[in-house]
């Protein structure tokens, strides 16, 4: 046994004999649930906006910069990939916002019942799609 | 002593020290609480820049540059990018830490991550607080 966390692997067959514990099936073998899938979700729209977080640093500090650099960043954010990147940056900010509230709720103790579960895991879609949508006509009420 | 059916698992570490060391994770339930404590102050945070944005759609530099001199809003803009940097990069710590199993490539990764999230935040906050003292 060289590292001592594989004490925690070490069970033993209905026989006695010492054997190293299975490890679980993984993603691929389970069928995907809403439980699961907004979990995955979850931390990909969290990367997602993490790499999103460039094009806001880049427009704050355009804006601080100059007139012509203010320009240039509005520009891109007003292109067709720029305009692309924030529908998805919108989404995957209303996504992050509606979960990340299911998780802080999973933390203080409540909605644990599978029931509860599975609707909080349909009213996030739920929200995250309303909200979005509700963000763009904005957007093009305010233009 | 244990009969011989039990695994034999020796463990040469007291219960003072497991307790000292703060475990496997090695900090305790520092970085849990943080990312919550962040989380939290992220629900108005982020619902008030979003708001905020839509004032600036097509607005010219200057209007923009003026929205952000505000002593309220640098305040918040500054909150935001404290508590979003730190949100993100112990998000993202999570996820190298999870996939990236050899240590000199996680070791890496979480250098560079942390890197590029420090750069990051502080060209924010500069860029905050130019607009605030010089518009």
């Amino acid at each position: 046994m060289a590292d001592v966390r594989d004490a925690l692997m070490v069970g033993r067959t209905s026989d006695g004999k010492l054997v190293r514990r299975p490890l679980s099936p993984h993603l691929q073998i389970y069928k995907p649930q809403i439980v699961t899938v907004t979990s995955v979700v979850h931390r990909a729209t969290g990367m997602a906006l993490a790499a999103g977080t460039v094009l806001m640093v880049w427009w704050l500090a355009a804006a601080a910069a100059s007139d012509a650099a203010y320009a240039t960043a509005t520009w891109f954010i007003g292109s067709w990939i720029g305009m692309l990147m924030l529908v998805g940056w919108t989404a995957a900010l209303w996504y992050h916002f509606c979960n990340g509230i299911r998780h802080l709720a999973w933390d203080f103790g409540y909605g644990f019942e599978l029931p509860t579960a599975h609707a909080s895991g349909w009213a996030v879609v739920a929200g995250t799609v309303v909200l979005t949508v509700l963000t763009w006509i904005l957007v093009f009420v305010a233009r | 002593m244990a009969d011989s059916k039990t695994p034999q698992v020796v463990i040469m570490r007291s219960m003072l020290g497991r307790a000292r060391g703060l475990g496997a994770a090695k900090s305790g339930t520092q970085h849990w609480k943080s990312q919550r404590v962040t989380a939290i102050a992220l629900i108005p945070l982020s619902l008030w820049f979003v708001v905020s944005i839509f004032g600036l759609i097509g607005a010219p530099r200057a209007a923009v540059a003026a929205w952000a001199a505000g002593p309220v809003t640098a305040t918040l803009l500054l909150a935001t990018i404290v508590a979003l940097f730190q949100h993100m990069y112990l998000g993202v710590q999570v996820v190298i830490e999870d996939y990236v199993h050899a240590e000199r490539p996680r070791v890496a990764w979480l250098l560079a991550a942390k890197g590029a999230t420090a750069l990051l935040a502080l060209a924010a906050v500069v860029a905050v607080l130019k607009l605030a003292f010089t518009g």
